[in-house]
């Protein structure tokens, strides 16, 4: 199935190893990755703040140029990226004024024939292909976090029970592993305060490793590049701040996947993590030790 | 209130429910506000009664315009009466467009009993428009010599 | 050939100041049919009304067309004359020649032009009226209430005191309903079931009320004053007559761990049961589903142990079927689940409990005596939260209603607890307090005040469970929107009001209508609020919509008093503008073709399938037919036959289409 591909700034960078699993995963589940060609910032937290039209015209002209692609769906893993292109598409087919304001501005039409969908979404779609090709189960309690945007709003996500979503939790159990029930999955990591405030990341981040570590998760899994920055890069800090330390690895959805589906560490980026990806011994060991790490 | 002296009055039929429109249009009589007196009321029990051929007869026997009016939406006497209405409406809307006749001179509104002042306008507001598209003669000429709604039913 | 009589007023200055009423007079005298036209200064005065009268007799008139005000206004005088002069009622027709034309428009030609068309197009229908009969229905003087909750109870209770056989139907096993499980009531924290339960023996015994529990309403068919229902009388495995309700079948019953309906599951009950202790009638059931006997075929330890031998295992359900003339629907509410709300740990965590279950840990009644325990391990909460709003007011939820007794009962909740345990902490999230009622504000500030209930204005967004304590986390809007998390050992959702499971199918098997969260809608919401669109069916209580008991009752004995009100003639009469479809000779019968359309269009279920047959009785066709009892006379049906084969009374195609011809 060939998708529109919008990896957004993030993968770009901080979260390569996002877009180095997806890529990796992609072909073993039959999916093409088209990246939309000349593609640009989604505007994210900066303009949907300041500048109503700004949010509105940087989403929509990748969403233009994506349409003028001819893709169907196009396929954004940040869930920051996910949730402005979302809410531009819904924002501009509600308002006809609106639309032709916006696609004057970009000198590109849009008529919203082309859909935004997530990797959970997409990853949800293939699980009976994951759990068909699933040659190393991952077979380890892992704690799914989806943090705010994946989910909410409500109005805007497909999530069917969005204050406690199960998606995610399918997607890894048709890998092998065994999702928790814990307390943390929709609550907030912090996100953008990452790089300004990070005592009050520690804290927000913190309770979520802290409820996830005591209830046995043996990895926290998530599918947004911000959240994964403030459970991992900012581990030292959430650490100093509780005074415990956690060695509880921080998994992209893509990477549990690809770990199940028999990709080695390397292929999937786990060498970036800044919390050692590595787990006790147990039922299986992570993609059955490769030999070219 | 006066009214420009113009070569041409329009004959308007309004198609009123008993519940809401007719006794909206009797409080704009007891408000004793004024309106053109180019309309003439016929009286329903309900827009559900309003069959099309009724608007067809209308518009065969002369009238350069036509009024639908009944209860708003959801508080029709008999419930549903105005839904019906409704609908049909959408239906008839192409049929009508198809045998010719101009959808602009139809106009539908919802006037309650208590909204005397919104008929008086509505009657103006529709009076005014159809003196802008001129007499209505065109459809009474095809009907000549083509039985005549009236005697159909 | 018609003979018609015109007669224009003046209405003193009214009409007169704008339209030249004998102009008006003269035109119609002209009018071909027209044989005597007057104008006259005031048409409805007594004598003005006599030169009608007059006019009738010497003249012999087949109709009369009254130029003059609104036939709202005076229509029913005008008929009425016309009636005592010998003519028709249904051959007076009025022209609103004062709301419609002088009033409106100034003293112009045009004025009494559009006057004279006014008059003529009356004439031409005029000429088209038939002589019309009004409709006398019989009434079966008996009421069928539906539902033994208090509102059907006080409703039961108005009609049979007034002296009309009432037959009451519940379908659980004693009457009482939910207001039997509360355990105070606010604002005067008044025990429900001292308050109750008298009202439940009087109906018990009262005369006139014929009482089925355990049984449901299995069809209604007929119309208003002529009503047929059949009950299904389900079996209780016992014979009501011989058991004297001595209870110890219950004693010996080895079948003791059933969750208990009455204690909102809270407590246990045995397979042979009664409710609860003070139910009416005090006669066990037998729950077949958890039954030894039923499941393996052996035991019917109950049997051996009745004093008076009145089990029927063999027992079945029992259909009867009874006349009624009207019919009060009270089948009440049922509140939300705790697995409603994925966010409160849906349902899994057995310390968070609904406002009904609280109801029962406080109720000295309930299963912990009224003391105040956890279900979890039946430890003394030290910290309660109770959460309002939960699922009302909530669009996400798809409960966007507000179910109107939740802010009480919570205020009642958390007195009532800390009444019982002095050193607990009651905590109250809230969106809004909604305190309308006779001393309900009071009451809650009292809660607030006196009993020290901490009340924060925020809503919860997760609850879950650690080290065995319920962490509520939420938002105190009030102070600087701050994050708020509460270790709590009880949680108390105050979960919205919803309508019974199965209100659609009844209201469906009633062919009464109801609103998109399933609640009964009321004739009017103001002006007909314990009637049904449904001629004959009246409504009270929470299935129309959620409310407190006062409300309840006082919409019982209102729905009581419209049926005591209908009882008091013996024949319904009413007006006859209504549909009819049409009769022809054979062997067409009808030009009805039977598509039914109008039966899809009807609002009030009035039409009717009439076989024809011939003599051999064989079906010939297959038309409709409209009760005439239950139309109301819109025509929507008119305007959707295909065939014109149905018509309304008073305003028939002919009569329509000729107004329109004259003008």
């Amino acid at each position: 199935m060939k998708l529109g591909y919008f990896p957004g700034c993030s993968l770009e960078s901080s979260a390569r190893e996002y877009n180095e699993s997806l890529q990796a995963v992609a072909p073993l589940l039959d999916l093409e990755l088209c990246e939309v060609p000349d593609w640009n910032c989604c505007g994210a937290t900066a303009a949907h703040s300041l500048n109503h039209k700004l949010a509105l015209a940087l989403p929509a002209r990748t969403l233009a140029l994506a349409e003028r692609a001819g893709f169907d769906e196009l396929l954004v893993p940040c869930s920051a990226c996910y949730s402005r292109l979302a809410a531009t598409r819904r924002d501009l087919l509600a308002n006809e004024a609106l639309r032709q304001e916006i696609t004057s501005i970009i000198e590109l039409d849009y008529v919203g024939s082309t859909k935004v969908v997530s990797v959970v979404d997409v990853l949800g779609r293939a699980a009976p292909t994951i759990r068909a090709k699933a040659s190393v189960p991952f077979l380890r309690k892992v704690a799914c976090y989806y943090g705010c945007y994946l989910t909410r709003p409500a109005s805007l996500t497909t999530c069917a029970r969005p204050e406690d979503p199960q998606e995610m939790e399918a997607i890894v159990a048709s890998a092998g592993a065994t999702p928790l029930d814990w307390a943390f999955k929709i609550d907030c990591c912090g996100a953008a305060l990452s790089v300004s405030r990070t005592a009050t990341v520690a804290e927000l981040a913190g309770r979520i490793v802290a409820d996830a570590a005591e209830r046995g998760a043996e990895a926290l899994v998530v599918a947004c590049p911000l959240c994964h920055t403030n459970l991992d890069l900012r581990r030292p800090a959430i650490e100093r701040h509780r005074g415990v330390s956690y060695a509880l690895p921080v998994l992209y959805i893509t990477q549990l996947v690809g770990l199940a589906l028999g990709l080695s560490e390397r292929a999937l980026g786990l060498h970036r993590h800044h919390v050692p990806v590595r787990f006790a011994p147990g039922a299986a060991a992570p993609a059955a030790a490769p030999k070219e790490n | 209130m006066e009214f420009a002296v113009s070569a041409f009055e329009p004959k308007l039929v309004a198609f009123v429910c008993n519940w809401c429109t007719y006794a909206g249009a009797d409080l704009t009589g007891t408000s004793r506000i004024k309106y053109a007196p180019n309309v003439r009321l016929i009286r329903l029990p309900c827009t559900g009664r309003i069959d099309f051929m009724l608007l067809l007869q209308a518009f065969g026997k002369g009238a350069d315009g036509v009024i639908v009016s009944g209860c708003h939406p959801g508080d029709c006497h008999y419930t549903a009466g105005n839904f019906h209405a409704r609908r049909r409406w959408t239906l008839f809307r192409r049929l009508l467009d198809f045998v010719g006749v101009d959808l602009r001179r139809v106009h539908f509104a919802w006037v309650s009993a208590a909204e005397g002042a919104k008929w008086a306008e509505l009657v103006n507001d529709v009076k005014t428009k159809i003196q802008a598209l001129g007499p209505y003669d065109a459809f009474p000429k095809r009907l000549d010599g083509r039985p005549q709604p009236a005697e159909v039913a | 050939m018609p003979r018609i009589g015109v007669f224009i007023c003046h209405c003193g200055e009214n009409i007169g100041a704008t339209v030249d009423a004998a102009a008006v007079a003269k035109a119609a005298g002209e009018l071909p049919g027209v044989v005597h036209a007057v104008d006259y200064k005031y048409m409805c005065s007594d004598p003005g009304q006599n030169l009608i009268k007059e006019a009738i007799r010497e003249k012999k008139l087949t109709g009369v067309v009254v130029g003059a005000c609104s036939p709202r206004m005076h229509e029913p005088t005008f008929r009425r004359a016309c009636a005592e002069a010998g003519l028709n009622a249904f051959l007076c027709e009025m022209a609103n020649l004062r709301e419609h034309c002088s009033w409106v428009h100034e003293k112009l030609p045009e004025t009494t032009e559009k006057a004279i068309d006014l008059v003529r197009v009356m004439v031409e229908k005029v000429k088209r009226n038939r002589p019309l009969f009004p409709i006398n229905v019989p009434i079966t003087k008996t009421a069928l209430v539906l539902g033994g909750g208090i509102a059907g109870i006080q409703a039961a209770l108005d009609i049979a005191n007034a002296g009309h056989p009432v037959v009451l139907v519940e379908r659980e096993a004693s009457i009482g309903g939910h207001m039997a499980q509360l355990s105070e009531t606010f604002p005067t924290l008044d025990c429900s079931q001292c308050i109750l339960t008298p009202r439940m023996v009087e109906v018990a015994q009262h005369p006139n009320i014929r009482l089925y529990t355990y049984s449901e309403l299995e069809s209604l068919e007929g119309f208003i004053g002529n009503f047929k229902a059949v009950i299904r009388k389900k079996a209780r495995g016992i014979d009501e007559a011989t058991c004297t309700g001595c209870g110890a079948c219950i004693q010996k019953c080895p079948t003791k761990k059933i969750p208990s309906e009455f204690n909102a599951h809270l407590g246990h009950r045995t397979a042979i049961y009664v409710p609860f202790p003070q139910a009416v009638p005090n006669k066990p059931v037998i729950d077949r589903a958890h039954c030894t006997y039923y499941r393996t075929g052996k035991c019917k330890l109950c049997e051996r142990v009745c004093p008076t031998k009145a089990l029927r295992y063999d027992q079945e359900d029992l259909l009867v079927e009874v006349a009624v003339g009207a019919v009060v629907v009270a089948t009440g509410y049922e509140v939300k689940g705790t697995d409603f709300f994925p966010e409160y740990g849906y349902g899994r965590y057995k310390d968070v409990i609904t406002g009904l279950q609280f109801e029962r840990l406080a109720s000295a009644s309930g299963p912990t005596l009224g003391a105040i325990r956890r279900p979890s391990d039946g430890q003394v909460p030290e910290t309660v939260v109770f959460i309002a709003c939960a699922g009302s007011r909530d669009p996400a939820k798809g409960l966007h209603y507000c179910s109107k007794i939740c802010c009480m009962y919570t205020a009642k909740h958390a007195m009532l607890y800390k009444h019982k345990v002095h050193h607990g902490r009651p905590y109250v999230f809230y969106m809004d307090i909604r305190a309308g009622g006779k001393m309900y504000e009071e009451f809650v500030r009292r809660a607030i005040e006196e009993d020290q209930v901490s009340y924060i204005r925020g809503r919860v967004s997760r609850i879950y469970e650690k080290n065995g304590k319920l962490i509520v986390k939420g938002v105190d809007t009030l102070l600087n929107s701050r994050p708020v998390e509460i270790a709590a050992d009880l949680v108390v959702l105050a979960t919205a009001m919803v309508p019974q499971p199965d209100a659609e199918a009844l209201a469906q098997k009633m062919k009464i209508s109801y609103d998109g969260d399933r609640f009964l809608n009321e004739a009017h919401p103001k002006l007909r609020p314990v009637e049904m669109n449904t001629a004959g069916i009246f409504v009270a209580g929470a299935c129309q919509a959620p409310k407190d008991i006062p409300e309840t009752v006082a919409q019982a004995s209102g729905a009581a008093s419209k049926v005591i009100g209908l009882f008091s003639k013996d024949e319904l009469s009413r007006e006859p503008v209504v549909a009819v479809v049409n009769r022809t000779a054979p062997p067409l019968f009808s030009t009805c073709v039977g598509c039914f359309l109008c039966e899809t269009a009807c609002p009030y279920q009035a039409i009717e399938r009439e076989e024809i047959k011939d003599r051999n009785g064989n079906v010939l066709k297959t038309v409709a037919r409209v009760n005439q009892g239950v139309c109301q006379g819109c025509g929507t049906c008119v305007a959707l036959c295909r065939s014109k084969s149905i018509d309304l009374q008073g305003f028939t195609n002919e009569q329509v289409f000729a107004e329109l011809v004259a003008l």
